[in-house]
């Protein structure tokens, strides 16, 4: 059973997709994925409560050979790293299916097909230990996503979704060759053929200096379009503004999470001196998204647009945090990317919620609606201000603890990159609460906003439980953070130690 | 001729399918239903042949003297055979209608064809490899001009030949320069004395002329001319069978004749490595600019030969069984899409423009799905059966030091994305433009699934082919 966990978390959504292929009405295949969905999300609660945070190592592994000729495996498991990951990605879904309830309404039987395609897509990039295995699902879920933002999403969807297709796809074939020549190299190594994450771990560190950079730039790539890290970010704002609410959610979510979960998963661990080396230019790229992410942000005119922004900077502190390499750093970007999860999700609800009724994103044509809509418009405060980090709130704590890490992160070591990072939470403080204000203040303009309705129960259902969260990591960060503390340290000391000698730093 | 009867019984696949040419023009000439009754009888044939040279797969052995081998990935090969032409008469037979030649000497072709292929595979000497080529060939040629009243089918004919017939002018040439230096046709000797021959430029240069005129058959750049006209003049469903079984049997035969010369030092590694990025490159690129689904899947069809020439030019046994692969899952996804396009197209070569796709997955959700999916398989993206083909032969390329050439190949399956992903841009996120009524075909559906689920489990599951080929090198 313990072991098996993991396999149900994936067999689950493909089941259910199965079975939602033979149904025919459409509300009972929203109850069905909804269903399937929340089976989910209760075996990632138990994998929660059940996973033990004093281990170094994986849990719920499972292996069983699958390519027997190329050593290739399936092979499963989490740690502190990828538990969260996987918890937020389990805990969004379904709410992403109860607010296209009535958003969705055509084509309802392919979009929660999809939808649970992308879960499994995802929950499995987050759990494989193997590089083959892992690029499998990395690539497959490209699929489910493409037409979820093809079908059902806006004006020049189609442009959108090439464009997302590409740009990842390229990026990940790069990683492709990367990964391959790893099980080369490892032959060469071992005496066979391997992608197996545990031994690459052990192996990989040692490739020669310009090889190991090079072998890290290829995985880098690949996860820093997705992340997105500037300048490779052009592709997520079509995306976002162009996917349905769900996409929305989903992509900023989970998506985004899966590339800095592959910088801290695979190059800190398997390139460590190549990590040290390229830290600096990587941070000066994070640091350089957080401010222009939100200058950007700032002067967006469409709502949906300033939130796809915010997310190139909020993403920016993630890898500021991972290439910081400390302790305090790695366990702020783990949280952090739990918390956009949330706070970012949560406003592309909020935005879809509505969009759906006046039909427009449009920052300029609102204003005034916290008479008309006072739940909605305190629900976007909250969502707001748990993006703007303030205190109390969930986005404090992750950007919080990375400004410290990086502030005396021994592999940056100069403080100028936690000064400049934190300009980047006063922009953040100032885009978002602007465009809280043109919205919900002032008076009432425009006659259609005059009578729009405010959210309703199932609305309400889908947010609430968001913003307990938010509270919660705010108020009590310690349930979140003792679930990642061992996996970082082990991360951070594999690390500074492999490099110590090669780059000459002090570790302190 | 047989020692005993075992060696017969190895011979069995090509003999069978050698009877059944001679019992269908039996039947052509006196049975009065044969149109009805040759499809299934060459159905019956080609099973035949496939799933005993899958039976007898162990036994390996050389016969006539060294002339032909059997067993092992030549059987292999037949089975590929067989069934590729298996798929290509279940499209036909309601195909054919449409297209307007349903004649019963279609399927005699296909059966020759198939022949050909077999002994360009199983050959051990150079003179059979020809016999083999002249044979598949000479029937393609008739196949690609089988409707004699459609000038593009004439056309796809006569260029077909022309160039072909050069091709093979240049395999002529080269098998006698092999012979005048090394005084045999025989391969294995041929082999064996191959350090002492390839210091003799005269043998080297034979042996490249060899190469160039398979460069022909297997469509690589720059000897791909007729591709894209042959393909779009024949009709649907034998263009599929040139794209599959014609460059599967070049394939073999390099393989198997050449192959043991391209072991390290690899001395055509320099020609091998020019055409497969140019194939590569050329083919994915142009086929972006295609509006013609049949020229497209011509241009997809250069590219594929050229990521298989990685293998070939890595030389190491990784790349030769991951052609082998690579052609089995290839065989399967380029016949599926070709399937469907031979479902969707209509009378007088109505439904070949891509923009007819619009809007498909509204009225034929099924045959929608199936080509998304081997659209996506033929793209290279998992968990299809072309991701792992490429997966193995990128392997191939860097234990041989080829990483630059890995790193073409998947810039190149980048570029390949776009024209695969129009088409499923048009079927599911566009709408409808032309009406189209694809022929209720029960025979090119189940084929077309057949496909689908081989290249599903030839995704999921390689091992086991890879398995047993490798066990075989």
């Amino acid at each position: 059973m313990e072991n098996n966990l993991i396999t149900y978390l994936l067999a689950l959504p493909v089941a259910g997709s199965i079975i939602i292929l033979y149904l025919k009405k459409d509300n009972i295949i929203r109850y069905t994925g909804l269903i399937f969905s929340l089976a989910v999300f209760i075996i990632s609660l138990v994998m929660y409560f059940r996973f033990d945070p004093a281990i170094d190592g994986f849990q719920f592994y499972h292996k069983t050979s699958w390519i027997g000729n190329l050593n290739i495996s399936y092979q499963v498991g989490v740690d502190g790293l990828s538990l969260l990951l996987v918890m937020l990605t389990a805990f969004l879904t379904p709410l992403t299916l109860i607010s296209s309830w009535s958003a969705i309404n055509k084509k309802v039987k392919e979009f929660t097909f999809f939808m649970l395609l992308l879960e499994m897509g995802m929950l499995g990039v987050f759990v494989s230990l193997d590089l083959f295995l892992f690029y499998i699902f990395w690539e497959a879920m490209l699929i489910p996503m493409y037409f979820i933002i093809g079908i059902w999403g806006g004006e020049s969807r189609i442009y959108a979704s090439v464009k997302f297709f590409i740009y990842t796809m390229f990026g990940s074939l790069l990683m492709l060759v990367a990964i391959v020549w790893l099980g080369v190299y490892a032959s060469g190594v071992l005496g066979y053929f391997s992608t197996d994450y545990i031994e690459l771990n052990n192996v990989a560190p040692g490739i020669a200096g310009t090889m190991q950079n090079f072998m890290f730039l290829a995985f880098a790539f690949s996860f820093a379009i997705k992340v997105p890290l500037f300048p490779l970010h052009t592709w997520l704002p079509d995306a976002h503004v162009q996917a349905p609410t769900a996409g929305s959610v989903i992509l900023a979510g989970v998506l985004l999470k899966m590339g800095t979960y592959g910088l801290l998963r695979f190059c800190l661990p398997l390139f460590p001196s190549a990590s040290i080396y390229f830290a600096p230019a990587i941070s000066i790229l994070a640091i350089i998204g957080i401010i222009y992410g939100a200058l950007v942000a700032m002067v967006q005119t469409d709502m949906k647009k300033l939130v796809a922004y915010s997310s190139v900077a909020h993403l920016g502190f993630v890898v500021l945090g991972i290439f910081a390499m400390t302790q305090e750093s790695i366990q702020g970007a783990v949280i952090q990317m739990v918390n956009h999860g949330l706070s970012t999700g949560a406003l592309f609800l909020l935005v879809g919620i509505i969009y759906e009724r006046t039909h427009t994103r449009e920052i300029s044509k609102y204003g005034g609606i916290a008479k008309v809509v006072p739940v909605f418009s305190f629900a976007l405060l909250f969502a707001s201000l748990s993006s703007v980090g303030l205190p109390g709130l969930n986005g404090f704590v992750g950007e919080f603890l990375i400004l410290l890490g990086s502030f005396k992160s021994p592999v940056l070591n100069s403080w100028w990159y936690t000064v400049f990072a934190a300009s980047g939470v006063i922009f953040a403080a100032v885009y978002l609460l602007w465009m809280y204000q043109r919205v919900a203040f002032g008076e009432i303009k425009n006659p259609a906003m005059k009578d729009i309705k405010d959210m309703n129960k199932r609305e309400m259902l889908v947010l609430a439980p968001v913003f307990i969260f938010i509270v919660w990591i705010g108020v009590y960060p310690g349930t979140f953070l003792k679930v990642s503390e061992v996996s970082t340290k082990h991360v951070v000391n594999k690390v500074v130690n492999n490099s110590i000698n090669e780059v000459g730093i002090n570790a302190d | 001729m047989f020692n005993n009867i075992t060696e017969f019984l190895n011979l069995l696949p090509p003999v069978i399918i050698a009877a059944g040419i001679l019992v269908s023009l039996t039947i052509e000439m006196y049975a009065k239903r044969s149109r009805e009754l040759l499809p299934w009888f060459s159905i019956i044939v080609f099973m035949a042949a496939g799933i005993y040279s899958l039976t007898s797969i162990d036994s390996v052995s050389v016969l006539f003297g060294s002339m032909i081998a059997t067993g092992g990935n030549v059987n292999l090969f037949y089975f590929i055979f067989c069934f590729g032409a298996v798929l290509v008469s279940l499209l036909s037979i309601d195909y054919l209608k449409k297209y307007g030649t349903s004649y019963g000497e279609f399927y005699i072709l296909l059966q020759s064809s198939v022949l050909g292929m077999m002994l360009m595979t199983g050959a051990r000497d150079l003179f059979v490899i020809f016999l083999g080529l002249e044979i598949m060939s000479v029937s393609f040629y008739a196949l690609a001009g089988i409707n004699r009243k459609k000038l593009r089918s004439n056309e796809a004919a006569l260029k077909y030949f022309l160039l072909g017939a050069f091709a093979t002018g240049f395999i002529v040439y080269g098998i006698a320069l092999i012979y005048g230096t090394a005084m045999t046709t025989s391969i294995d000797m041929i082999v064996s004395n191959f350090a002492k021959l390839s210091s003799n430029i005269v043998f080297i240069a034979g042996v490249l002329l060899f190469l160039i005129g398979f460069s022909f058959k297997i469509a690589a750049f720059p000897f791909h001319m007729w591709v894209p006209d042959v393909y779009q003049g024949s009709a649907t469903t034998v263009a599929g069978l040139f794209s599959t079984g014609g460059k599967a049997a070049a394939f073999a035969a390099i393989i198997f004749a050449l192959g043991a010369m391209f072991k390290a030092p690899n001395l055509f590694e320099p020609y091998l490595t020019v055409i497969a990025v140019l194939s590569m490159l050329f083919g994915s690129i142009v086929a972006i600019a295609q509006e013609n689904i049949k020229r497209m899947l011509a241009y997809s069809s250069i590219a594929h030969a050229g990521y298989m020439l990685i293998g070939l030019a890595a030389g190491n046994p990784e790349g030769i069984s991951g052609i082998i692969f690579y052609l089995a899952a290839y065989t399967f996804m380029n016949l599926g899409a070709f399937g469907i396009v031979a479902l969707i197209e209509g009378e007088d070569e109505k439904n070949l423009n891509i923009q007819d796709y619009s809007g498909l997955s509204g009225k034929y959700p099924l045959l929608a799905g199936l080509l998304a999916l081997f659209m996506f398989s033929l793209a290279g993206l998992p968990p299809f059966a072309g991701f792992f083909g490429k997966y193995y032969i990128f392997i191939a390329a860097i234990k041989a030091d080829l990483l630059w050439l890995a790193v073409i190949g998947v810039l190149s399956s980048a570029i390949s994305v776009y024209f695969y992903l129009r088409i499923i841009v048009l079927m599911y996120f566009k709408d409808s433009v032309t009406d189209i009524s694809a022929e209720q075909s029960s025979t090119g559906v189940t084929a077309v699934f057949i496909s689908f689920i081989l290249v599903l489990v030839l995704g999921i599951a390689p091992g086991r082919l890879i398995d047993l080929i490798t066990s075989f090198l």
